[in-house]
């Protein structure tokens, strides 16, 4: 027996009721089509809308906020910063090249419909572990994917983040995030405004790609996922190259009065929504519509999700010259309908309605208030006491182990694949520092160059344990890592993956993350200004970890006052900013030495996080620092692992006893702490600014020759008034740098040829 | 982009460069800067043009020309500028092909060998070691022979084939220009990114007009973005533009 067509589509049935009672009557096909894709989670957000007005969304610096294509920022000097970021996970499970090419594809789009150009990418990843083949499968596939779309369209991919964890393996997390520049004077914005304008078709031709593409983005995925192949895109980068160009010279000229890209749902929702925030509405004729297929029916050409397809509604004098542009780079341009002034969104074929209704109904999809429910694993997982694991022997050999697992290991292998230099402005480069700077030729002056700072952060692992906690942590962590370069965060755009919102237990993780994001943004002072929700990531029944992924853009008044998170000069102090306590909960050091996913996550203060920001934000503004390197996963060990092979030099460490375990000392993952280095004469101006600051701080070295070095001083305490002659210094770690090196660059490249040869 | 300094004077002459865009082209903009930069007067040449005289050089910038769906510049070569570019060349005007432009050079057959994939079958972004083998061209009198240079890479075929014939006349005429080696400058098969035929990075043609290289120049000219061996390249066309050494000026190789 057949099922309901709506409920084939995704529509539960007292929505299709609700349907019927607007309307008045059953819908059409197409119509029913439309409200599918337009009240699906991932067009509509029925379930995130509410618990989502808690973001702080505003600041002195904000000029678009939540609710368009991307956000917007001033950045001074008449130029604006544009950003958002987005899931294409579902469609990557599927087909990792594709899914992933067309991710970027599309956050691209959301970036130049505003009028900016895009400058720069960066990706958050997570698979599942990488031993598995079906795992390096996809992230070989995803990789090269976004390498393949963002290299061709010459946008650099300049940070990221990877991780490896088993609630990933069957559905991965591919969140890409798009910056672009642009000035203030030149915002466009998708409003189908001025009724009689002409609504135009641009870029390519509309197949039958990806239909329902938003649907299947909204449901769990099963072993009839498979089957979904034809709902992922193809994309065409070199197609899309000429839609950047052709787009921001229509906007650039004026001659548009709303554009606006089709992503998910295609021109369903791009008319919808245009047409819904101008309070207008449109008449579109399908036969009019460039298709590169033949008998394609109204429902197709409405849902299709084929790529490199923008709207744009233009005065009818103007349509020919916004054609001739559009010409010029070989691309279709096409009027295919109007605005009108009754409301509704009328689809016509060969002049015969298909479809009537009213714009504003399919823009609002109904909004539920879930029922929240704690998880019952909370309390088991809080319960266990890492103080109960026996104590290593050896912490060369932890050491060495945890430095070689993917998550931490360098992750060369994936940004070697990227072009991150094309455009000429990367002035930090992946792997050097714990954010990526871009110069922003517009502003600044050779010399004196004004630069903007990116970063992607969220540890999954945290939020398993604790939601609220770990997405706290995932802003904290971004606006360190943008602290530890020298920049000023200026706003958040974020991707939040989560399982089905219809479970009450993973409901409860959705709100409790967002709870704990507004609370940290409200506390930092970081406005949310776009973002994307993604539920529905489970596969058979198993959910990912709940992982608000944060993306951050800082500004840099001096790009040349950039800090590096590499060790300089042999010599220079190396001092922690900020105090270590016994945070083990969810540490890679608990999962990967002891196979541990427990506890509760690192204690988080937002006071004193902001107050080592802030201090390590004057030093390296004043030119204090030579490195600076945020202490996160693997703990002070593992960071001063990093800024010695980032820096090609040793250190010798010597820190001062506490009653915590040794291995508690090396791998804790307290959170608000930052390794810096600085030449001896510095050590009094920062050690002022800590105190300034009320930082805590702690002379724990020097930099130097070809060993990383780590000794605890045992017995009395730094400052026992009975001398220096009761201290022992234990050696925790002595450990070559190339040693340290080759285990923690080459290892995703081992894992990935593993067993290619079938030898070694 | 960056603003003039007020310094220059109108009746200063500089040296004028065209950047060709192709469709897909993505290195036009960065050409154009550095150019720039270098104190050169840089325009943009459309791909449909059918006349490229009057520029002091031409340059192909980087990027993926019509997509490089099937062979990378095996479709730009079609293109009407490059009939222009070809006349520009036979005229002895100076060409410089980088990255997707050396692979257009190729296929247009102003250079000689072809492009494969990287041997490691992945787009490789990075900052290499060239050695300069050839320090008497107009793209590299400002270089000392042997010069060790550091620039970016960022390229998915890059890896130079010639045949075994093809490679011995190149040699006998000085026509590598860059090979890949390490920052001694010692030509390793460990220092070679892409598996590129004796290390090659960078060929001209026999007549010293034509310059097609994978790595990019224009990356590395500001201090801000970490490196500034990318000078040296623009330099020399400065310093061969300024020493008279335009188009008919005795381009070829001694």
């Amino acid at each position: 027996m057949q099922d309901a067509p709506w409920r084939e589509m995704g529509l539960k049935d007292h929505e299709y009721e609700r349907i019927v009672e607007i309307m008045g009557r059953e819908p059409t096909y197409t119509e029913l089509g439309m409200f599918s894709a337009m009240w699906s989670e991932h067009c509509g957000y029925k379930h995130s809308k509410s618990t989502l007005k808690l973001f702080p969304t505003k600041s002195e610096r904000v000029l678009q906020g939540p609710g368009e294509n991307a956000g917007i920022v001033d950045i001074g000097g008449g130029m604006a910063l544009v950003m958002k970021m987005e899931s294409h996970n579902h469609p990557s499970a599927i087909e990792p090249y594709q899914g992933a090419a067309t991710g970027i594809g599309g956050i691209l789009r959301d970036i130049f419909t505003m009028g900016a150009r895009p400058v720069a990418l960066l990706d958050s990843l997570r698979f599942g572990d990488l031993s598995n083949d079906k795992v390096k499968y996809l992230f070989d596939g995803v990789v090269s994917g976004i390498a393949g779309y963002g290299n061709c369209i010459g946008v650099p991919t300049v940070a990221g983040e990877v991780y490896f964890e088993e609630p990933y393996t069957r559905n991965p997390l591919v969140n890409v995030m798009c910056v672009g520049i642009m000035k203030t004077s030149e915002i466009a914005r998708g409003v189908a405004a001025g009724v009689g304008n002409a609504v135009m078709v641009i870029g390519s031709k509309t197949g039958r790609d990806g239909i329902h593409g938003a649907t299947f983005a909204s449901v769990e995925l099963d072993e009839r996922s498979e089957e979904r192949r034809p709902a992922v895109q193809v994309g065409d980068p070199f197609t899309e190259k000429l839609l950047v160009e052709a787009c921001l010279e229509i906007i650039r000229s004026g001659y548009v009065v709303g554009i606006q890209d089709m992503g998910a749902a295609g021109l369903t929702s791009s008319t919808v929504e245009m047409a819904a925030r101008a309070g207008t509405g449109m008449e579109i004729e399908l036969s009019l519509v460039p298709r590169r297929e033949e008998g394609m029916t109204p429902y197709e050409i409405m849902l299709s999700e084929s790529q490199e397809r923008m709207v744009a509604v233009v005065e009818p004098d103007k349509v020919d010259k916004v054609r001739e542009i559009f010409a010029r780079w070989g691309l279709d341009a096409v009027v295919v309908g109007h605005v009108t002034g009754d409301g509704l969104m009328r689809v016509k074929e060969n002049g015969k309605v298909v479809a009537e209704i009213p714009a504003k109904i399919l823009a609002e999809a109904p909004v539920y208030n879930p029922e929240a429910r704690r998880p019952a694993r909370i309390d088991e997982l809080h319960a266990f006491d890492p103080a109960t694991l026996p104590e290593p022997q050896d912490y060369d050999e932890v050491l060495m182990e945890l430095i070689s697992s993917p998550s931490i290991a360098s992750k060369e292998w994936v940004y070697e694949q990227y072009d991150y230099m094309v455009r000429t402005n990367t002035a930090i480069v992946p792997g050097v520092a714990d954010a990526a700077v871009l110069r922003v030729k517009e502003l600044g002056t050779p010399g004196h160059e004004v630069g903007i700072a990116l970063t992607v952060d969220c540890q999954g692992r945290y939020c398993y344990l604790d939601p609220y906690q770990g997405a706290a942590i995932a802003v904290a962590e971004a606006s360190r890592n943008l602290a530890c370069v020298g920049a000023e965060p200026l706003a958040i755009t974020d991707c939040l993956n989560f399982g089905n919102p219809e479970k009450p237990e993973m409901f409860w993780e959705f709100q409790e993350s967002v709870k704990g994001m507004a609370d940290a943004c409200r506390k930092l002072g970081i406005p949310v200004i776009s973002g994307n929700v993604s539920f529905y990531n489970e596969a058979e029944g198993v959910a990912i970890y709940p992982t608000p992924v944060v993306g951050m853009a800082g500004l840099l008044p001096d790009v040349g006052l950039t800090v590096t998170q590499g060790f300089k000069t042999e010599g220079d102090l190396i001092v922690l900013l900020g105090a270590t306590g016994p945070d083990m909960g969810g540490s890679d050091y608990l999962k990967v030495i002891h196979g541990v996913v427990a506890g509760r996550p690192p204690r988080l203060d937002l006071e004193a996080e902001s107050r080592v920001q802030a201090c390590c934000r004057d030093a390296a503004r004043r030119g204090l620092l030579s490195s600076a390197h945020d202490c996160a996963e693997g703990g002070l060990a593992v960071a001063l692992t990093e800024s010695c092979i980032s820096g090609g030099v040793g250190a010798h460490i010597a820190l001062r006893d506490s009653d915590m375990r040794h291995d508690f000392l090396l791998f804790s993952e307290s959170q608000g702490r930052i390794v810096v280095s600085l030449p001896e004469k510095n050590l009094g101006e920062l050690e002022g600014l800590a105190r300034h600051h009320g930082v805590p701080f702690e002379v724990i070295g020097r930099v130097g020759g070809a060993r990383l070095v780590m000794r605890v001083v045992e017995g009395a305490g730094n400052s026992d008034p009975a001398g220096p002659g009761r201290f022992q210094m234990r050696r925790l770690i002595d450990l070559g740098l190339r040693e340290l090196e080759r285990a923690w660059r080459t290892s995703i490249a081992r894992h990935m040829t593993d067993g290619e040869s079938g030898s070694i | 982009m960056s603003g003039g300094s007020g310094m220059d004077m109108k009746s200063m002459k500089k040296m004028k460069v065209g950047v060709v865009i192709f469709p897909g082209s993505n290195c036009d903009h960065d050409c154009y800067h550095a150019a720039q930069v270098m104190g050169m007067e840089a325009e943009y040449i459309w791909h449909a043009a059918r006349d490229v005289s009057g520029f002091d050089c031409i340059i192909l910038p980087g990027g993926f020309s019509y997509g490089d769906y099937l062979r990378a510049g095996a479709v730009a070569r079609f293109s009407p500028v490059m009939e222009a570019v070809t006349k520009f060349a036979e005229r002895g005007g100076l060409v410089l092909g980088i990255c997707n432009g050396f692979q257009i050079l190729l296929e247009a057959g102003l250079l000689p060998g072809a492009m494969m994939r990287n041997r490691n079958l992945k787009f490789i972004c990075k900052t290499i070691h060239l050695r300069v083998e050839n320090a008497g061209t107009p793209f590299t009198g400002a270089c000392t022979p042997g010069q060790v240079l550091a620039v970016p890479i960022a390229h998915g075929e890059g890896n130079y084939y010639i045949d075994p014939e093809g490679l011995r006349e190149l040699n006998a005429n000085k026509q590598v220009v860059f090979r890949y080696c390490d920052s001694h400058g010692a030509v390793t098969d460990e220092a070679n990114p892409n598996g590129s035929c004796d290390n090659i990075a960078g060929i001209i043609n026999r007549e010293g007009n034509v310059l097609g290289m994978m790595p990019h120049p224009e990356r590395c000219v500001e201090r801000v973005l970490g490196g500034e061996d990318g000078r040296f390249v623009f330099a020399s066309l400065l310093k061969h533009w300024s020493q008279g050494g335009g188009c008919d000026a005795g381009c070829a190789l001694a």
